[in-house]
Parts: C-alpha cells; sequence; structure tokens
C-alpha cells in the first residue's frame, strides 16, 4: 500500500489530490465563519447586532447566502463577452486558491515545499487582478469598466511596494522559502525574535499595501458603492458573484497568513518554552483577520488621487530606502546579527 | 512517457495555441487574452527545465505587470477592425514575402545546426549541483558580471528618463492640486460648527 502511494503516478496523483482537498475544504468551511466574523466585527463597532436570524447567533447565516446565490439565475448584460464573463470570476477565485500551496501552516505542513515559494505567492497574487479586469471588461457596462481601471492601476502600484518589502524579508532570511523564513524567526527571545521587531516600520507598510492589494475598505474604490455602485461587480449574479466574493476573501486570508509568516513568525510559539504548532499559526492568522475587520468598520474610505499619491509617493521611496538600510545591515551584521538570520545561524 | 513529458506537450502546445490565437483572434482584448496564455505556458516550460526562479520572473514581470499595462490600453482602444482588416489586405503580399524568407533563414540555420556532445547534458542541469538556480543568477549578475548588468540598468533607466522626458508638458493654464497646502489646511477656518436646538432651527 505505501509502495502503491510513494512509486506508481496513480498512487502519487491521489496523495496530491487528498493534500489538496485537505487544504481547500477548510479554509472554505473557516470562509464561511470568517464572513460572519467580519460582519459581526462590523456591526459591534456600528452599536448594530449583525446576522443574528439564521442558526443560533446566525452562525449558519453564511451557508443560507451560498445557497440563496446558487439557486439564482445567471444574467448576461447584452453585448457581454459571455465566455470571458464567466472565466472572469473563475480566474479571480482558482488563483486565490492555488497561491495556498505553498503556505506551511506547521513545520513541513505544506503541500509544495519550493525554493521560490514567496515569489510563487507573489506572481500568482500579480495575476489576481486579471479576474477584475476582464469582469469589468467583459460586462460591457460604463461602471464596471470604470471600477476594472481603477482596480488594475491600484493592484499593480502596491504590488511595487509589497514586492519591496518582501525583498526586505529575503535578505535578512538569504532565502525565499517560507519554513525557511520561519526558521528563521526562531530565537530565544520569543515573540522578540520574530520579524516584526527588526522589520518594524515595514510591518505597518505591508499591513496598508495589503489592504490596497485585496480592494479591502478603506482602499475599496473598484466596488466603491457610493460613486460606482459595485465596480467591477456591477453586473454579475448568482455563482460568478459568488466566485468573486470568495475569491476576494479568499485573497485577504492570504495576505492574513504572508504577514503572519513574514512578520509574526508563522507556527513559532510566542513564548519560549511552549510548543511550536499549528494553533498559533491559525491564532495569529485570526488576530490579523480580526485587525482587517477593525479597519473595515472605522476607517473612511481614501479617495483615488490620495490612494495613488500614497502608493507611488510615499510607500515606494520608504521601502526602496528600507530594503537598502537592510542590505547595509545585513552584510555588517549590525544589532548582533538580528537581519542577517543566514550568518547567525537561525 | 512520463508526467514531465507529459507536462512538455500540454505547455509546449498551449503556448503555440495561445501563440496563433493572439495573431488570428478578430478582438484585440482576446489576443492579448491569448497571449497571457502563451506566457503561462512558457513559465510552465521554464518550470520543467528546472529554472523556477526565471518562470517566476516572467510571469511576475510579463504577465503580472506588462500585459496588464497592455489590456488597460487595448480595453481603451476604439478600433474599426473592419477598416483594419481592409489595410491589411493590401500589406499581405509583403507580409508573406518576409515570413517566407525568414522561414528559409530558419531553415538554413538549423539544417547547418550541429549539438555539442556535452549539449544534452548542460541541459538537463540549470545549475550545478546543490545551487539554487536563484543564487547561481545571483553569482551570475551581482559578481560575475556586476559591471554589464549596472551599465545595463542604467541604459534602461536613460531609456525611461528619455521618454518622460519627450512626453512631459507643463501646462501652466490649468488649475492644479497642492497636496500639502490640502493636508495643512485648518479645520476651523474650513467649516463652521453649530448646535441646533431642535425644534428651533437656525
Amino acid at each position: 500500500m505505501a509502495d502503491f502511494f510513494a512509486n506508481t503516478y496513480l498512487g502519487m496523483a491521489l496523495v496530491i489530490i487528498g493534500q489538496v482537498f485537505l487544504i481547500v475544504l477548510p479554509l472554505l468551511v473557516a470562509l464561511a465563519f470568517l464572513m460572519y466574523a467580519d460582519r459581526k466585527v462590523w456591526a459591534a463597532v456600528q452599536l448594530r447586532r449583525g446576522p443574528n436570524v439564521v442558526g443560533v447567533f446566525g452562525l449558519l447565516q453564511s451557508f443560507a447566502d451560498f445557497l440563496k446565490y446558487i439557486v439564482k439565475e445567471v444574467v448576461f448584460p447584452a453585448g457581454a463577452d459571455r465566455v470571458v464573463f464567466l472565466l472572469a470570476p473563475m480566474i479571480s477565485l482558482v488563483m486565490a486558491l492555488i497561491a495556498w500551496a505553498v503556505i506551511p501552516f506547521n513545520d513541513g505542513w505544506v503541500l509544495s515545499d519550493i525554493n521560490v515559494a514567496i515569489l510563487y505567492v507573489f506572481a500568482v497574487s500579480s495575476l489576481e487582478v486579471y479576474g477584475v479586469i476582464m469582469g469589468g471588461w467583459a460586462s460591457n457596462s460604463k461602471y464596471p469598466f470604470l471600477g476594472s481601471l481603477r482596480s488594475a492601476a491600484q493592484m499593480i502600484s502596491y504590488e511595487v511596494s509589497i514586492g519591496l518589502i518582501i525583498i526586505g524579508v529575503i535578505i535578512s532570511t538569504g532565502s525565499m522559502n517560507f519554513g525557511d523564513i520561519v526558521r528563521a524567526q526562531d530565537g530565544s527571545y520569543g515573540l522578540f525574535s520574530w520579524y516584526w521587531v527588526p522589520h518594524f516600520p515595514m510591518l505597518f507598510l505591508f499591513f496598508i499595501s495589503a489592504l490596497a492589494e485585496t480592494n479591502r475598505p478603506p482602499f475599496d474604490l473598484p466596488e466603491a458603492e457610493s460613486e460606482l455602485v459595485a465596480g467591477y461587480q456591477v453586473e454579475y449574479s448568482s455563482t460568478p458573484f459568488l466566485l468573486f466574493m470568495i475569491g476576494e476573501l479568499v485573497a485577504v486570508v492570504l495576505m492574513c497568513a504572508l504577514t503572519t509568516l513574514l512578520f509574526f513568525g508563522g507556527w513559532l510559539s510566542p513564548i519560549p518554552g511552549l510548543p511550536d504548532g499549528i494553533l498559533w499559526m491559525i491564532g495569529k492568522m485570526l488576530f490579523v483577520f480580526f485587525i482587517f475587520a477593525m479597519v473595515k468598520a472605522i476607517t473612511p474610505r481614501y479617495r483615488y488621487d490620495q490612494l495613488m499619491r500614497i502608493g507611488w509617493k510615499v510607500f515606494l521611496p520608504m521601502s526602496l530606502v528600507w530594503v537598502v538600510i537592510v542590505a547595509f545591515l545585513a552584510k555588517f551584521e549590525a544589532f548582533g546579527g538580528a537581519y542577517a538570520r543566514w550568518a547567525i545561524g537561525g | 512517457m512520463t508526467i514531465a513529458a507529459l507536462a512538455f506537450y500540454l505547455f509546449a502546445i498551449c503556448a503555440i495555441i495561445g501563440g496563433l490565437f493572439t495573431v488570428i483572434s478578430r478582438n484585440p482584448v482576446h489576443s492579448v487574452l491569448w497571449l497571457i496564455l502563451a506566457f503561462l505556458s512558457s513559465a510552465g516550460l521554464f518550470v520543467l527545465l528546472g529554472a523556477e526562479f526565471v518562470a517566476m520572473l516572467l510571469v511576475i514581470v510579463y504577465v503580472g505587470a506588462v500585459m496588464v499595462l497592455f489590456l488597460f490600453v487595448v480595453m481603451m482602444l476604439d478600433v474599426d477592425f473592419a477598416e483594419l482588416k481592409a489595410e491589411m489586405a493590401k500589406y499581405m503580399p509583403l507580409a508573406l514575402l518576409i515570413g517566407v524568407v525568414i522561414l528559409m533563414q530558419l531553415g538554413m540555420a538549423y539544417g547547418a545546426w550541429e549539438t555539442s556532445a556535452t549539449a544534452e547534458a548542460a541541459r538537463t542541469a540549470v545549475t550545478p549541483e546543490g545551487v539554487e538556480n536563484t543564487v547561481a543568477l545571483g553569482v551570475l549578475l551581482y559578481d560575475k558580471y556586476f559591471l554589464l548588468f549596472q551599465l545595463a540598468g542604467l541604459i534602461l533607466l536613460v531609456a525611461m528618463i528619455g521618454a518622460i522626458l519627450l512626453t512631459l508638458r507643463h501646462r501652466k493654464d490649468i488649475k492644479r492640486q497642492d497636496v500639502l497646502a490640502q493636508m495643512y489646511r485648518d479645520p476651523a477656518k474650513a467649516m463652521e460648527l453649530k448646535d441646533v436646538k431642535p425644534g428651533q432651527g437656525l
């Protein structure tokens, strides 16, 4: 039996498919409750009750929404490019899901342990913008088109600063593998060994860029309801709309996982002595997601020109200067090698 | 047939189909989308060769940034395709002639092609044993050919500055926003808060 799974093509394919389901199914179930948590946090900040009808405390609200979406009719706008119109939400969801192939949840718990993992995530998340652009164009309608143009410019602008911030972390680690990045943060000071201390200013820049990259408030201009109705999603209904929504939320959770891995030490325990494990990883991701939800609840929407200005004129120079500073600090192993984990061995 | 061979044929066929439809599709947006497929397939081919760093760069730079800008421009164009097609028929003989010449040149080049005995080994191992190809490329670019790399960067920078200089015109007759003035504006001077009593109004 072990021979069948290790040496035959069919066996290996079955193992990989099993691993894929092991990642995707819990992720999608968790997503339903994360959506609920997002709405509850939002409601609590605004002194509302939030979803509280379906199930105990409204816990099943997301599943009711899911059912409602899939039984509705798919409406094609007149003059829409049907193939691209349907392809767009699929790309949006698939691109958000395949990035999880390289995310480790515990030491060695990763579907594909590749050397360029961080570049892979970056490449896949840069493809997500196609779902938005194609959806906006194929709808053959003005609001979606404007929304998709905004989104294209916004996502490209903030990818630049995210890339530069990631380069700082790569310089400190000397590897692009997530496992190596987390192991490099393992130190004798518990949570103060993690990268959020040496790379402190970049934590904020990364978080804000992640908000812009995933079109979350206060940067949700591609779908700003007060100006563009719902941006690129205006003409979508039923399951295609559901795919867009799930894809967007999966991208948000992916950004939570990335923040956790890059700055908060992944599965490492914050207190020296306590065992490391997947529970720490999940706990940290939930914490970052809570911050995402809070930001959505308490910040007003940015103006579009301000968004572009802060991306190109503030974040880009700051992260570029930071890369140079980190390179120097790593080269000369300053602060006891805090910036050169490859030199001091973890 | 091994999995690698199967994947190679899949990616190769996808790349060729993508390239073909880039040329023959009627809608320029569809052309760009097919071109993206061609790029992604060639990234897959790079992965099969063991050059995963180059593959990821191809996806990030070309698919993630360059093609988005392409799509951006093409979506906003309002092109009359019937007119374009009529124009194309006029240049068809010349295009065919150039195509035939290039095909003959390629045929002559590949006809006289001889592979060295070590070529096969060099192709299967892109980097030396035990060296990641990210590290191998880094050593080549930043240690061995540092000066050439910097010069290439400098040329690109000059080209970029030149393009900006050629297109930048400062117009004096339009209103501009002064971001600093906006940010340092005093809220107390910009608006007035009034306490409205119920039932009285202002």
